[in-house]
């Protein structure tokens, strides 16, 4: 073995500390001898939590590793030592003490100090900075003895100060040179919101305010500003920015900026190769990162080119173990809690050089601000920013890193969700590719916290991030790990159960075992059985749904499990009045049927619509005319179309090679025969079916629940399609398929979808959170490797064997009938129902 | 809400209603909902008329219970409101009227 390289860091700081960490996980890692020197008395703290300090966090607490950590590691931890003199030379550092330690590589991690403006009087008693444990202590000790604070400086770290002395009960007042505060992260409207919100917490807010002297005698007592005016305190704590700590750099010979910051390439060396320097210190490219997140992506740079380094003892590059790490300009998102205030200020946030389009969303009464950045084309994210409500921060973020296609109502990211309107309509974490960063301080992939939840099982956030280290850093991600948790665990089929309600402690899946074991064949034997208390609006259909999917009972004897429409059998509109739909199958109509609706609509008054699905909707019917115009469409041979139910729907067909000169299969007559195959039958949500007579594709059978296109040879059988909120194509499950075959699938498939679906789950929700997609659902399917394909196609059958037509049976059963009034004690029908006059046609009044 | 009732009107025969739902009755210009919970044998009345979007509906939504309490989802958007208070459930501005209901002679009476 050759010697170890010596590596010596110093400034034992967060970066510092991450750096020794990142160092001895590399492969190789072990191959070093690392020293580390730190000018403060204890290791390396969470500086970034500091405030945390002021409300009862201990030291400890904020501690990144204990001091007996570096020494199981063995790393040479020297606290409370000084560093005061670098000869690259001889690659040596000296510190105060006179100790002399030999180095093969020289990390510099001495991060930064705050930056005191030379303003006279700042030598004053009762001026702080705010940067250090010490710092703290002087802060709090001295406050005891005062009664309001300034802080100069309203950045970030000013008003984390500013909460400190507010938490210490002084008068607190923030004073900002800019005409806003945190002018790098929020615009004006933005920091106007903040500033109200900061203001309504007490803090007074002085912008534009120049401060030309510090006056007192010894003690400081008022702050003079340039425009003349004055701020009577007894105490400052100054936080107007960062200074780089490049003194030693700068006395060793090393390049530095001109105001300030050690110069640094990509690879994060200074002007002497073997010379590093790390965080807040290091210059790269005439930016100076204040954030913890681009000065742990340093640490790694570094720790994995010394790696590849020491490998072979060559500078050259070892295929092996990957490129060397470069240092990429770093995003400057943040988010942070400032005194209960969410603030946060991702990718672009002004976008000043970029051609864009903003969505600002302003709520002055809850003191909400968000901005939206968005490419002119409506479809990427640029940037953004957020105040007093930060909750989408992740989500954004990711949406911009990973450049996601915005949803078609991008204002949605912002606005409130709105109770009720059911599907969240932003990019959910299951969108996110596996490389997407989820903790950005630590870089830890998706993938990464999904895999490292799934191999050590891990129970909750606490555990990511003792195994990942994710959410460690600003802890912003920790939301997100939570989410990552419950979608992963939920993908092994663990833990989070989706239970139907408060009544049911089942899933669906679990529920519609449970009512097909016991036989139990209504809802109150169902809820006494498996359930508690009365139900509720949830629960109710959801079991009416699988009782008619097991059992196929006529579905009005259970009218009151029933959603409204199902109750009574059409579709509730505005007013109250209903729609109602005779199936139409494949789109075929006689003239008698056309005749007899028309006839029938004018009787009743009913609008009149063509609906997407080659049917006729008759708008319009009091409840209790419903009976009698269903005795009359019945007359001429029309059944229920179950546009009401959760069912199939239409099975819409082009007009195929009966009459198309293009078609290569009778359309129509298959598309006949597969609705009249499945109509009636009820499943978790609505089914939509097609039939393409040829690849032209009219029918548009690629956006149904099932479609089918004809081939030469036979039928192609897509599933899982869907238009709607997200649209979504159908995807092949198999080719060239005579009719018999087809059904096969399709019974198989369909009967798989109903028993393992979720309430109200349409089939491409259901094959998106399908473990193994579409190989899986073919195995199964096709394959049969579950085993269930034969009693799939039994209970299909059970289903089609047992078909009525649900409005004859209520037409011609005199209890059913009578439950079709508006009012229990009289004959008269709802006297508030309102009509208007359009384009010839009536259609009912405003709400 | 009618704490003392000045009147029982006698709306209709209980076969007249469904068991576990809703129906209507009315009563001059009024229409009220009436509920029956067969298990628990209750039974209330409230307001036809949804506060939401003004619709003549609650008779005909689903009845059940939220941690017990009972409660009305109108058809359309799903609002619940108690069949107790009257109060929205999801914690929305507006409420329905509830009214007292007593059973004599097989009879649905309800105090207005």
């Amino acid at each position: 073995m050759t010697q170890p390289l010596k590596v010596v860091v110093v400034g034992n700081g967060m970066v510092g500390y991450k750096f020794c960490e990142k160092l001895l996980t590399k492969v190789g890692g072990g191959l070093f001898s690392i020293t580390v020197i730190g000018e403060e008395p204890r290791p390396a703290y969470d500086r970034v939590h500091l405030s945390a300090y002021f409300s009862g966090t201990s030291v400890e607490e904020l501690t990144m590793a204990p001091a007996s950590w570096y020494a199981e590691h063995g790393i040479q931890l020297l606290t409370g030592e000084c560093v005061v003199k670098i000869d690259p030379a001889a690659h040596y550092v000296q510190t105060h003490t006179g100790l002399q330690i030999p180095y093969d590589k020289l990390v510099l991690a001495t991060g930064s100090g705050a930056f005191v403006p030379s303003v006279p009087g700042v030598e004053k008693e009762g001026v702080f900075v705010y940067r250090t444990i010490e710092d703290l202590d002087a802060i709090i000790g001295y406050s005891k003895g005062a009664t309001r604070a300034a802080v100069i400086g309203g950045g970030l770290l000013g008003l984390e100060a500013a909460k400190a002395t507010l938490d210490l009960g002084l008068e607190t007042h923030v004073v900002e040179f800019a005409p806003r505060l945190m002018p790098r992260q929020l615009d004006a409207a933005g920091a106007g919101m903040l500033k109200r919100k900061m203001e309504a917490l007490g803090i007074q807010i002085h912008l534009n305010k120049n401060t030309s002297h510090f006056d007192g005698g010894a003690a400081v007592a008022r702050l003079s500003f340039a425009d003349g005016t004055s701020l009577e305190v007894d105490m400052v704590v100054i936080s107007a920015g960062i200074r780089p700590r490049d003194e030693l750099a700068k006395q060793a010979g090393l390049a530095v900026g001109p105001r300030g910051g050690i110069m640094v390439n990509d690879e994060l060396q200074t002007s002497d190769t073997d010379i590093y320097a790390i965080g807040e210190c290091a210059l790269h490219k005439g930016m100076i990162y204040g954030l913890v997140a681009p000065g742990y992506e340093m640490a790694e740079v570094v720790a994995k080119n010394l790696t590849i380094l020491s490998s072979n003892g060559e500078t050259t590059i070892v295929p092996s173990l990957g490129e060397r790490g470069l240092f990429k300009a770093f995003d400057m998102s943040t988010k942070l809690k400032l005194i209960g205030v969410d603030v946060a200020s991702f990718g672009e946030p002004f976008c000043e050089q970029t051609p864009h389009d903003t969505i600002i969303v302003e709520d002055k009464l809850k003191g909400i601000y968000k901005r939206l950045n968005v490419t002119t084309d409506g479809k990427y994210l640029l940037g953004g920013i957020l105040v007093g409500e930060a909750e989408n921060y992740n989500m954004l973020l990711q949406t911009v890193k990973n450049r996601l296609v915005l949803p078609p109502n991008p204002e949605d990211l912002v606005l409130p969700a709105r109770k009720g309107d059911g599907a969240s309509a932003g990019a959910g974490i299951a969108d996110l590719p596996d490389e997407a960063s989820i903790c950005s301080c630590e870089n830890i992939t998706k993938g990464a916290i999904c895999q490292a939840i799934e191999e050590h099982n891990l129970p909750d956030v606490a555990a990511i991030k003792k195994c990942t280290k994710a959410g460690t850093g600003c802890g912003g991600c920790v939301p997100m790990l939570s989410d990552l948790l419950t979608e992963t665990l939920k993908k092994q089929g663990k833990v989070v159960k989706k239970v139907l309600c408060e009544h049911f402690d089942y899933s669906r899946q679990e529920m519609y075992h449970l009512i097909q074991t016991s036989g139990t064949r209504t809802y109150d034997e169902v809820v006494a059985k498996f359930g508690k208390g009365c139900g509720c609006e949830v629960c109710k259909p959801a079991v009416a749904s699988m009782l008619a999917s097991i059992y196929n009972d006529v579905i009005a004897k259970q009218a009151v499990i029933q959603d409204t429409n199902d109750r009574f059998m059409a579709n509730i509109q505005r007013g109250g009045t209903y729609s109602v739909v005779p199936r139409v199958p494949g789109g075929e109509i006689t003239p008698e049927q056309l005749i007899a609706l028309g006839t029938v609509a004018k009787k009743y008054d009913l609008y009149c619509k063509i609906t997407g699905g080659q049917r006729v909707d008759l708008f319009g019917a009091r409840v209790e005319q419903l009976p009698f115009i269903w005795e009359e469409l019945l007359e001429v041979g029309f059944e229920s179309g179950h546009a009401y139910g959760k069912s199939l729907r239409t099975v819409k067909s082009c007009v195929g090679s009966t009459w198309c000169r293009f078609g290569v299969q009778d359309a129509v007559g298959f598309a006949i025969r597969v609705e009249n195959r499945y109509k009636g039958i009820r499943s978790p949500h609505k089914l939509k079916s097609a039939v393409s007579g040829c690849t032209r594709e009219c029918a548009e059978a690629q956006s149904k629940d099932f479609g089918i296109i004809a081939t030469e040879k036979g039928w192609n059988l897509y599933v899982c399609g869907n238009g709607g909120i997200k649209p979504q194509h159908a995807l092949l499950l198999a080719s060239d398929l005579d009719d018999e075959t087809c059904l096969k699938y399709i019974d198989r498939f369909l009967m798989f979808y109903i028993k393992t679906a979720e309430p109200l789950q349409r089939t491409a929700t259901w094959f998106n959170k399908l473990e193994g997609g579409m190989e899986y659902l073919r195995d199964v399917i096709i394959n049969d490797s579950l085993g269930i394909a034969a009693e799939l196609e039994q209970e299909l059958q059970y289903l089609v064997d047992t078909y009525h037509d649900e409005w004859r049976v209520a037409v011609e059963t005199p209890e059913i009938r009578a439950r079709f009034s508006h009012f229990v004690n009289v004959e008269e029908p709802d006297p508030t129902l309102e009509f208007v006059e359009m384009r010839g046609q009536k259609r009912p009044a405003d709400w | 809400m009618n704490n003392q009732p000045t009147t029982w009107f006698k709306a209709a025969p209980v076969s007249a209603f469904p068991e576990n739902g809703g129906a209507c009755v009315k009563y001059n210009d009024k229409q009220i909902a009436v509920f029956h919970f067969k298990q628990l044998d209750k039974w209330y009345a409230t307001d036809n008329e949804c506060p939401h979007k003004h619709q003549m509906a609650l008779s005909r939504g689903m009845i059940g219970d939220q941690q017990g309490h009972p409660k009305v989802a109108c058809p359309f958007h799903k609002k619940t409101f108690s069949l107790e208070t009257g109060l929205n459930l999801q914690g929305e501005d507006y409420c329905i009227n509830v009214y007292p209901v007593k059973i004599e002679d097989g009879f649905v009476f309800i105090g207005i």
